[in-house]
């Protein structure tokens, strides 16, 4: 009884937590319509920022609670900076540009934290006057985490009120309604997007801060806290903060209960709940998805008046001069080992991988308009599959790199059977938490796959053991791979899935099976991600749960974003300079992200149409203003 | 009289689609203008331009003397200028007093102040509605609570974009009393119509604008008397 009761409170203070990293985010999105990348490194920095200031004034009631609320405010005051010198340049681009901008600085501030705080943990005190604990039913419990259980919903009510009873949410509610029409009603409508921002990046660095007892600051915390960001969010309904309030409250639960129970013998076989708790937010997430398509308490997303981004130009058929620039690319590609180090042939291996990787999560986002947050999962299945299938079964290495890509597919099958029935942003995130899940059975099923470790003596046939043969069957698999995407992609299958994609009711008037067409567009994708995955795994020579991990996920996505969603060799061009800067600046200063994020962002800023959009324009081919248009998931499907 | 609001010579586009061109008239302060025209003539396209929703590629917009074009609605409206859409663009998940509340601006000296009561007063039916969220009202009472919601701005000039569009024949003749009751509040009123009905009985002076150009400007009386331009520009 007495451990049911402890597990409840705990479930009760991590649905806090839960509760804080999440709700700026949905509050964000509700407004603005951004999916705030970033709201992770918000959070990180909030601890790291806690973790100086109160080192400064010292581990005083007043200097810990001043730390906690500076702390918090600082990151409140950089929120409002990035909206007005980045985010407000880019309400009307098209809004995976938005996306990649806030990518971009994930970069950035993960290394702007690294340069001022360096790589090791930083442990902060214990809250005076909360240090210790008390007893519930005899057993100790940490009196912080009590203070943290009320900390929830005390956040959840001021918001309520200032969102409902003040004259500033009341402008706040309607500016989510129709911004343009409260701008004509004589209010500067920019500020009040400033504000929300700034109050959602304050509640994650509060979230942060208010940790600072209970783990230490660490660099990788903007990925995991986004991602729970993420879950909490999108299992309450995007832009619902109650539902968000209620998410965290589930999940919290869910985990507390996970770890209470921990291993459980049912007829005779062991199941380790505790181990279920890096995966089970996803599941729920996936299975409310699956059951509520918005969430607990979301509403399908209306459009959003006055933030129309222009439509992008859709992809055309190449010419001859294009096949013929394909044509000498290969062969460049095909004399590199003769003219290049061999270093260069390494990289090159990699670049290749990633061309088509990324040409493969292109394939849904561009036709199919679908955007994935979780496209490694096919990459690491290939990857896996083919080595398990090499190291486990002991089928030849030939045979694994068609097999592995086939594990990757059939894995596409079954997820996206789920994942096209919803659209948008919830899409997106249906198609993070099959990632997820994938990762975490990797990560944790020792005995099969490896676990944290992966798998070694990866290692390829012997007559592709030299690195110019391996290169060369990966040049033959990748332009194939490439060659055979874009023949599709124009194929009277790709012009169906593109008329579903632009105009689901009238695609389906004309009887085309809209989530049909998709999946077979996400299950082609995963296979060509698969053939990338297994083709990476030989290259190496081991793999690792890394190859599907949420990082992977969001490296494909830049790709793509960078070289152009709806052109074809976009991918190809945003993969190789991605790969290849991140490469070349690693190899020169420990500071490439940030670089790479600089770059990022000072390509958003300049070309605000997306960089395709931009040519377009300076070639003339497109209307000056383009006529209001929504891309993405701001389209309802009806 | 003095010109509230002048337009001289406006170029408006759509991408490359041109549509208002050398739109000039002007509405003298204390009166009703009417911009009468057929649909798709430009008129919502003008008073787009005027509060700044879209952008005027040439020529100038002038409101108490001074140039407003180029500005953001924001600082047009706060100027004193009030703008009802034609959609209505009513904020459905907030209540009828919550709409009203995001029209509030401070009093303006020379322009009537508008309390919540008195705009009760002006559109009864919203009085009984206060609390209800506006994506439940009817057509009419949509109408009435975005004309209110601009008032709620002390505007010292109204640009009303078809107010009697889709409204019922009882709901019509409530509108023109409202809008007469505006004029004697000191209010100017610019309104587009394709309803010379309507028009003729609530405005003064009469602008009509076919295919982004002005055609006519001249009193109600003259328009009256003028069968020909009747018959070439306004819906039969
Ligand atoms: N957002 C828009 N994009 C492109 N063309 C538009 C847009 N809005 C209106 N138009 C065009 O501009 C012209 C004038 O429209 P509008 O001002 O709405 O006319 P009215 O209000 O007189 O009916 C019409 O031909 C219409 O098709
Ligand atoms: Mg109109």
């Amino acid at each position: 009884m007495a451990s049911i009761v402890a597990q409840f409170l705990n479930g009760l203070a991590s649905a806090s937590t839960l509760f804080l990293i999440a709700v700026g985010l949905s509050l964000i999105f509700g407004v603005t319509r951004i999916v705030n990348f970033a709201h992770g490194s918000l959070y990180m920095l909030g601890l790291y920022a806690a973790y100086s200031l109160i080192d400064r004034f010292g581990p005083t009631p007043l200097g810990f609670w001043g730390g906690v609320i500076g702390a918090a405010l600082l990151v409140g005051a950089l929120g409002a900076l990035v909206e007005v010198a980045i985010l407000r340049r880019i309400y009307r681009a098209p809004e995976l540009f938005q996306l990649l901008a806030t990518f971009a600085l994930v970069l950035v501030i993960r290394d702007a934290v690294l340069w001022h705080w360096g790589p090791e943990d930083l442990l902060g005190p214990r809250a005076p006057g909360f240090a210790g604990s008390v007893a519930i039913l005899g057993k100790p419990f940490p009196e912080y985490d009590l203070l943290l259980i009320a900390v929830g919903p005390l956040v959840l009510v001021l918001l309520w009120l200032l969102l409902n009873r003040t004259r500033w949410g009341t402008l706040v509610r309607a500016a989510t309604q129709d911004r343009e029409m409260v701008g004509a009603l004589g209010v500067n409508e920019r500020w009040l997007f400033t504000g929300v921002f700034a109050l959602g990046a304050f509640l994650a660095g509060l979230g942060g801060a208010l940790q600072i007892p209970r783990e230490p600051a660490q660099l990788f915390l903007d990925l995991t806290a986004i991602s729970d960001a993420f879950v909490v969010v999108v299992v309450g309904g995007m832009g619902s903060i109650p539902g968000a309030f209620l998410a965290a409250l589930l999940i919290g639960e869910i985990k507390a209960l996970c770890i209470g129970l921990g291993t459980v013998t049912v007829g005779g076989v062991a199941i380790s709940f505790s181990k279920l708790t890096l995966v089970v937010e996803f599941i729920v997430m996936a299975i409310v998805l699956i059951v509520r398509p918005y969430g607990l308490l979301g509403k399908p997303l209306a459009m959003q008046r006055g933030a129309g981004a222009p439509v992008e130009l859709p992809a055309r058929p190449d010419g001859r001069a294009m096949a013929l620039a394909g044509l000498a690319v290969l062969a460049a590609l095909a004399a590199l080992p003769a003219a290049g180090t061999p270093y260069a042939v390494v990289l090159a291996i990699d670049i290749l991988v990633f061309a088509l990787f990324a040409a493969s999560l292109q394939f849904i986002m561009g036709p199919a308009g679908m955007v994935s947050f979780g496209h490694a999962a096919y990459f690491g299945l290939g990857a896996y599959g083919a080595a398990l299938l090499l190291k486990r079964a002991g089928l030849p290495m030939e045979a694994t790199l068609a097999l592995g890509p086939l594990v990757a597919a059939l894995g596409a099958a079954l997820f996206g059977a789920f994942v096209v029935r919803l659209s948008g942003v919830y899409l997106a995130m249906l198609t993070l938490a099959f990632a997820q899940i994938v990762w975490s059975i990797a990560f944790q099923w020792d005995a099969f796959t490896g676990g944290s470790n992966g798998l070694v003596g990866v290692w390829p046939s012997g007559w592709l053991s030299g690195k110019t043969a391996f290169y060369f069957l990966t040049l033959a698999c990748v332009a194939a791979g490439v060659f055979l995407l874009r023949r599709i992609h124009f194929s009277p299958y790709g012009y169906a899935l593109r008329a579903g994609r632009d105009s689901p009711l009238r695609a389906d008037a004309i009887g085309l099976d809209i989530g049909r067409l998709q999946w077979v567009a996400f299950v082609i994708a995963g296979a060509f991600a698969g053939v990338a995955g297994a083709l990476a795994g030989y290259s190496k020579g081991s793999i690792s749960p890394e190859v599907m991990a949420v990082s992977r996920s969001v490296d494909g996505l830049v790709m793509v974003l960078l070289g152009g969603v709806q052109t074809l060799s976009g991918p190809l061009v945003g993969a190789a300079a991605f790969t290849w800067l991140q490469d070349t600046i690693a190899r020169n200063t420990e500071y490439w992200r940030a670089i790479l994020g600089a770059t990022i962002l000072f390509i958003v800023l300049a070309f605000p149409q997306g960089i395709v959009g931009q040519l377009a324009a300076w070639l003339g081919s497109r209307d000056r203003g383009a006529p209001e248009g929504m891309v993405g998931w701001r389209r309802r499907r009806a | 009289m003095t010109a509230m609001l002048e337009l001289e010579a406006v170029d408006t586009y759509y991408g490359r689609a041109h549509i208002l061109s050398r739109v000039s008239f002007a509405a003298s302060a204390g009166e009703v203008a009417v911009l009468l025209g057929r649909n798709g003539a430009g008129k919502s396209t003008t008073l787009k331009s005027i509060i700044g929703l879209v952008r005027v590629a040439a020529g100038a917009i002038r409101f108490a003397g001074e140039r407003i074009d180029g500005r953001a609605p924001y600082e047009i409206a706060k100027r004193g200028l009030g703008y009802v859409p034609e959609d209505r663009r009513i904020f459905s998940d907030l209540t009828v007093l919550e709409n009203l509340e995001v029209g509030r601006q401070p009093p303006r000296p020379g322009a009537p102040t508008w309390t919540e009561a008195k705009l009760f007063e002006l559109f009864p039916n919203l009085a009984e509605r206060r609390r209800q969220p506006g994506g439940r009202l009817s057509g009419g009472e949509q109408q009435m609570l975005t004309i209110a919601r601009t008032l709620m701005g002390n505007p010292s000039c109204i640009l009303l974009d078809e107010p009697s569009e889709g409204l019922a024949p009882v709901i019509v003749d409530q509108m023109a009393a409202a809008i007469r009751g505006l004029k004697q509040a000191g209010v100017t009123v610019l309104l587009s119509e394709q309803n010379l009905h309507f028009a003729t009985a609530v405005a003064d002076r009469a602008h009509i604008i076919e295919k982004g150009e002005i055609r006519f400007s001249g009193t109600i009386a003259e328009l009256g008397a003028n069968e020909a331009i009747r018959a070439a520009y306004l819906a039969v």
